[in-house]
């Protein structure tokens, strides 16, 4: 464990906003989290094996290509009780992160880049004669999508608080992001994973993703980014082409417009009363289309179609008359707009962009609500409930259950302690669908640079005899 | 690049590649004229033309600099640079005009390394230049010029094409572009991924032919802000130190010449005080910082870009750490407490002044790095001119209590994309002078307290604020 430092340069944490920690936090603290269930819990349950062999990318020893200081390179963070965050922590092997986490018991851990020595190290380095600056070499790349960034559009809650109104807004970016980076840029080795409050993160390890520059970085995210603006710009989606980005195009008829009229729209009741439906009329450039909705709505004749949810009728009232008659392009525009407004993803654009970015652990816990950030499926995120996902009491309790039950029979066979309970499942999910096929190509391209290499050092001729 | 001691007054290379040694070109007749300046030319130049070469070529970099502060369009900078490469780097005789070009870049190298904002600065302005050239080639020595950098750029066969003809359509016909011939891995086009100009598949990008431009300047971009950070290590370790008599001081005068005032050094003795930023924030601030300034005592918190834009600038203004402290924990602690600010805040303020982490003494944000920044929810920085609305900012404008023909003249320049203009439009407005151009906050700051406050002078040797982004270089 290197030399403790206190945080350096002002890398913005992934929550910038931290005003609403207040009395109401307070009250989950006593059920939820603690620091002595936080000891237990990484003395017993954190997957420790399972995050290890992740972060070396098959750097084990047993290849002679491998890279023993790959992951002593790695740049952890913690932040330990009372917010003291420990910077630029790096370990030499498996048993001593482990013993270092449990040792600390940090509430929260964060994972940064690998850089080009030891962070621990790093001031040896800083001298201006030295030619090896510190700075970051490779790093995952990865997003953070925070349903804060979303309180503009949801009528249910705001701030840090979720619900099942407004999550299926997190299952659309998820699938919208997790296509797109399959499809379009070609990675395979994509873990999302819920972020324990009110979002999720998505890490992307192909070893291409780990690779690229900041810039590269930047222009990922661009790709990504729809949605413009803040309470001082009227439009937050504006689609000028003439036809959309084949990207966008699956976006929309894939999950942005199926989602909007079967969920969103229905959820936070987009179109009535009064005050809902007045933004998304905002959305429309055409006063005259504006008027004559106000009209038939503020009227409020519910009967017409009694059985069909009044959000549902309305849209249709206004898809239609937007896209009917010879209102032109920039009016057909408008209903994707309007649904691009309500459902594309809106990612936090600084954690992706740089290298050097923080980003917390998957399988860490939420000190304000004690649930484990858990892996999500993106294949099944649709049936992902947040307020289900095991919190850190919930699985203490389940591992006292399982061995009251099982004190009896002594049979000798170990069991670990993480499959008693429910966090078995997620780990099971994390090795089987993430990590093996992470590691089994993370091993072929150490082999292939070690016979690149050889092939190289056998060509160039030797002085030495 | 390396500039030997060969005798007083001539300088050469004892390591000879050849003369034309770099990667494409050659003074052959019609062979391309570009390059990507990856090997030093070894020839002998004599110290006037060390310096000339440098200064014509400046010339050129900083007209284009003026050129995109305007916001002109990439058609009409083409143009200009164009005539002012034909202007400044003319040679009386033709086949050393690529020896100019060679020469004066590796010159430039040298004096634009030494730190990153001019690292930055001068690779912005090659980049702009070096893809204006490329441009005005013939599809020729395009082609030629793409072979022989050795680019990853691959031809699609007929079968791939058809697969995907429908989709590459949607992009091209939405951007009156022909279809793509080739594709690329789609870490070369950075800028058209961000964009969305091309398609997109299995991390390949299909490229049309005249997108070119765009990987080409992006290899050049590349390499050359490697080359800068090498020649930085190698100019600290060892050159600066033997040239010290030499090229050291015409190399360290080439770039401050050049360069607009620092804001980051309080070179005028003025300083402000917490009194006074109610006022000053009133009469005196730039609309972005205003906006800032009003929301942060509106909401007792600003998000961290907003914190970093108006911090920085209260900085540069003349707002002295502990001032800061006072002012920031004043706005923050009423919707947090003064703990919370303390153990959350006060690092960041601190930070900024130099006092934590690497003691950096920060810079405050340029327009240019205002303007480019993208504001969230919740966010109020960036550039009013560029992010409002065109309702808000016409609200905001109204309240500074403008005639209605300037509040037009402004409205028409952010129309058009000329949001500095549109800056120094409003600055006329508010104080009733001329104003030659807004490329700072401070600088407007300044300015503003220039005309409201006659009598104070800020230091006498300080640079003239209307000369900035002029050559200040006595023309010979």
């Amino acid at each position: 464990m290197g030399q403790q430092q206190q945080q350096e340069g002002p890398v913005p944490m992934e929550e910038d906003v931290k005003m609403e920690t207040t009395a109401e936090d307070s009250r989950h603290l006593q059920h939820g989290f603690s620091p002595d269930y936080l000891k237990l819990y990484y003395g017993r349950l954190f997957p420790f094996a399972e995050m290890y062999k992740w972060l070396s990318y098959g750097n084990d020893g047993k290849h002679p290509g491998c890279d023993p200081s790959f992951i002593a390179r790695r740049e952890f963070s913690f932040t330990l009780e009372h917010d003291i965050y420990l910077r630029y922590l790096s370990f030499h092997d498996a048993s001593e992160m482990e013993a270092t986490i449990r040792a600390k018991c940090p509430h929260k851990i964060d994972i940064g880049a690998v850089y080009n020595v030891e962070p621990a190290k790093r001031t040896a380095y800083s001298g201006a004669g030295s030619d090896r600056v510190f700075s970051p070499v490779e790093r995952e790349l990865v997003f953070d999508i925070d349903m804060t960034d979303y309180d503009d559009i949801r009528n249910c809650c705001s701030g840090a608080d979720i619900c099942l109104k407004c999550w299926p807004l997190m299952t659309i970016a998820i699938k919208v992001v997790d296509t797109a980076l399959r499809d379009d840029f070609g990675f395979e080795h994509i873990l999302w994973v819920y972020s324990g409050r009110r979002g999720v993160h998505c890490w992307v390890c192909d070893a291409r993703a780990r690779r690229l520059t900041n810039e590269q970085r930047t222009s990922i995210t661009d790709y990504f980014r729809l949605y413009k603006g803040n309470e001082n710009t009227a439009k937050k989606v504006s689609l000028v082409a003439a036809s959309l980005h084949p990207s966008l195009l699956r976006a929309y008829t894939d999950v942005c417009r199926p989602f909007f009229e079967d969920t969103i729209l229905l959820n936070q009741s987009l179109l009535t009363p009064e005050g809902n439906y007045e933004r998304v009329l905002d959305l429309v450039p055409d006063d005259a289309v504006k008027t004559n909705m106000r009209d038939r709505w503020q009227e409020n004749r519910r009967s017409s179609a009694a059985r069909e949810d009044v959000n549902a009728s309305r849209w249709r009232q206004l898809k239609q008359t937007l896209e009917s008659k010879q209102k032109g392009q920039a009016l057909r525009r408008c209903v994707e707009e309007i649904v691009f407004s309500y459902t594309y993803p809106r990612l936090d654009m600084e954690v992706s962009k740089h290298m050097n970015h923080l980003l917390k652990a998957p399988f860490c816990v939420h000190p304000k609500t004690g649930r484990v950030c858990v892996p999500i499926d993106p294949q099944k995120c649709e049936t992902f409930d947040p307020t289900t996902v095991p919190t850190l009491s919930q699985l203490l309790n389940e591992l006292n259950e399982n061995e009251a039950k099982h004190s009896s029979i002594n049979n000798g066979s170990k069991t670990r302690d993480l499959e008693k309970t429910s966090l078995g499942r997620a780990v099971h999910f994390f090795q089987t669908s993430f990590l093996d096929p992470l590691l089994q190509a993370s091993k072929a391209e150490v082999a292939a640079a070690y016979q690149e290499k050889l092939h190289e050092s056998a060509s160039r001729p030797t002085l030495n005899w | 690049m390396e500039f030997k001691t060969a005798t007083n007054r001539r300088l050469s290379n004892a390591a000879s590649t050849g003369l034309y040694g770099t990667g494409v070109g050659g003074a052959g007749g019609g062979a391309s004229r570009l390059s990507l300046y990856q090997v030093a030319p070894c020839v002998e130049v004599s110290i006037e033309e060390f310096e000339q070469f440098a200064l014509d070529r400046l010339r050129v970099l900083k007209a284009i600099e003026e050129n995109r502060a305007r916001g002109r369009r990439l058609e009409e900078v083409e143009a200009v640079v164009n005539d002012l490469w034909r202007k400044h780097m003319r040679t009386p005789n033709a086949a050393d005009a690529h020896n100019k070009d060679m020469i004066s870049h590796f010159v430039l190298r040298l004096v634009y390394c030494r730190t990153e904002e001019l690292r930055r600065w001068f690779l912005g302005m090659e980049t702009t230049l070096f893809r204006q050239r490329f441009r005005s080639e013939t599809p020729e020595s395009q082609r030629r010029f793409m072979e022989e950098c050795k680019l990853p750029y691959k031809a699609i066969n007929t079968t791939e094409f058809e697969a995907v003809k429908d989709k590459l359509g949607q992009v091209a016909r939405s951007l009156n572009q022909p279809l793509p011939t080739g594709m690329v891995p789609f870490e070369e086009v950075p800028e058209l991924v961000a964009s969305r100009r091309v398609f997109l598949q299995r991390g390949n990008a299909f490229v049309p032919r005249d997108q070119l431009v765009a990987i080409v300047s992006n290899h050049f971009r590349a390499r050359l802000s490697k080359a800068l950070v090498l020649t930085n290590r190698k100019w600290t370790a060892t050159i600066a130190e033997e040239e010290k008599d030499r090229l050291t001081p015409i190399v360290e005068a080439l770039s401050t010449r050049y360069l607009g005032p620092d804001y980051s050094q309080l070179k005028s003795k003025t300083t402000i005080g917490l009194q006074d930023l109610d006022s000053l924030a009133q009469r005196s601030f730039p609309l972005c910082m205003r906006h800032l300034y009003t929301k942060v005592k509106e909401d007792h918190h600003l998000r961290h870009g907003g914190r970093q834009q108006l911090g920085l600038f209260l900085k540069g203004a003349g707002l002295k750490l502990e001032d800061a402290l006072a002012f920031w924990r004043a706005e923050f602690s009423q919707k947090m407490g003064v703990e919370k600010f303390d153990k959350e805040y006060s690092y960041n303020v601190r930070h900024n002044y130099g006092r934590e982490g690497k003691r950096t003494d920060y810079t405050p944000y340029s327009c240019m790095k205002i303007i480019m920044a993208t504001p969230g929810v919740g966010d109020h920085h960036g550039c009013p001119f560029r992010h409002f609305s065109q309702e808000n900012l016409h609200a905001v404008i109204g309240g500074l209590r403008l005639n209605a023909h300037t509040v037009d003249d402004i409205m028409g320049k952010v129309r058009n994309h000329h949001y500095q203009l549109a800056c120094a439009a409003t600055f006329e407005g508010v104080h009733g002078c001329q104003c030659d151009g807004i490329n700072h906050p401070n600088q407007y700051f300044e300015q503003s307290q220039k005309v409201l406050n006659p009598q104070l002078k800020s230091g006498g040797d300080d640079l003239d604020l209307s000369l900035q982004g002029m050559p200040v270089v006595p023309n010979s």
